[in-house]
């Protein structure tokens, strides 16, 4: 059944979101942290052992790609209800910033790909 | 007249799903016809939103009561729950093989974003600690940098703003990466992986890849899926008090 996927994922969300509260009470800090992360952590460490004890099948599993379909959707949606009007006083730091960042990360690229290779010629 | 608005606002989440889907079909449109996929349908429909969000007012479009809804779908607990959906599939196997070099190219590509972002941000006059953050995790995806944004608590201006980077990153790694490929040695495995930790973006390195060398997507495409989870969960911990830090408060 479909919803038994959509609740391992909601089982897994909720506890990462719990380990981001906790982290942030145990550093004092007002907020959550890393819960998405953890959530994702937690999903991809119980989907692969569900898989492996072949405990979830895959109609179960659709439950879950369902909602991993509905990402770019709900980030339009999200988009979408955000202060522009006010962001648009900074949107020279989006322009810079996106573009500066991007180049920069580029740049690293063939470096790294050197440090990486260099070795293993020896 | 009026029995339709009432309608449509008693069934505000169902609206939602009908209005985001009409963009998501007019951006992929658009992509297809007018930029021969050169620019990704999921950017376009992004921008869309946030053109779309200039409309409305302090909450956006969702200001517009017939298109409340918009404020639940797109809400921090659905954005989060289809997040963290997306790691399904992503099996602990293909980290491994992804191995040392993935991992190593993770933590420096989202570091060098984020402090480049960060330090940018600071030098145009974002010099608080929650906005330099949150501009800074969206110098790595346009995921990265509500979710930060959310978590530390930073105003809806500067998470637009940090939504508005990650997609001009988007768009701009599309293009980019077939015209860059050559110079940076971007048609073997091992660089294409490299080359997918680094940047992040998975829409950009995915439709990028595609136009440099369709074999290369699956290498930059598995660094580039933990780039997102792994920025989500560095940026508002280990990130944030290495900028406190640095910032001396």
């Amino acid at each position: 059944m479909k919803i038994y996927g959509v609740a391992v994922l909601a089982a897994c969300y909720l506890t990462g979101q719990l380990f981001g509260e906790l982290l942030g009470y145990f550093f004092a800090f007002d907020g959550n942290i890393g819960g998405v992360g953890f959530g994702m952590l937690f999903l991809i460490l119980l989907g692969d052992f569900m898989k492996r004890k072949q405990w979830i099948d895959t109609e179960s599993e659709s439950g879950i790609y369902f909602w991993s379909g509905m990402y770019i959707p709900v980030v339009v949606a999200m988009s979408s209800i955000q202060n522009v009007q006010a962001a648009l006083t900074g949107g020279w730091v989006a322009l810079v910033v996106g573009i500066v960042g991007t180049l920069f990360c580029f740049a690293l690229i063939p470096l790294l790909s050197r440090f990486f290779s260099e070795p293993k010629q020896d | 007249m009026e029995k339709i608005q009432q309608l449509l606002l008693k069934n505000e989440l169902v609206v939602a799903f009908l209005f985001v889907g009409i963009i998501m079909v007019l951006s992929f449109q658009i992509s297809k016809k007018l930029t021969r996929g050169r620019i990704p349908g999921a950017a376009i429909a992004i921008t869309m939103g946030l053109v779309l969000a200039y409309f409305g007012g302090k909450k956006g479009i969702a200001d517009i009561p017939v298109l409340s809804g918009m404020a639940l779908l797109g809400g921090a607990m659905m954005r989060d729950f289809s997040i963290v959906s997306t790691a399904m599939g992503a099996s602990f196997t293909e980290i491994r093989k992804a191995g040392r070099v993935g991992v190593l190219s993770l933590l420096i590509g989202i570091s060098a974003a984020f402090f480049m972002g960060a330090i940018i941000g600071y030098l145009m006059g974002y010099t608080d600690l929650k906005s330099m953050v949150t501009i800074g995790a969206g110098a790595c995806t346009f995921i990265v940098g509500p979710v930060t944004g959310n978590a530390i608590g930073a105003s809806s201006d500067v998470i637009a703003i940090s939504i508005a980077i990650g997609v001009v990153k988007s768009v701009l790694v599309t293009i980019l990466t077939p015209v860059v490929a050559k110079h940076i040695g971007l048609n073997n495995p091992r660089t294409a992986m490299i080359y997918g930790g680094m940047i992040g973006t998975t829409s950009g390195v995915a439709a990028g890849l595609a136009a440099t060398d369709p074999k290369l997507v699956p290498y930059g495409a598995l660094t580039a899926t933990f780039y997102t989870g792994l920025a989500c969960l560095l940026c508002p911990s280990v990130l944030y008090y290495a900028v406190q830090l640095l910032m001396g408060s």
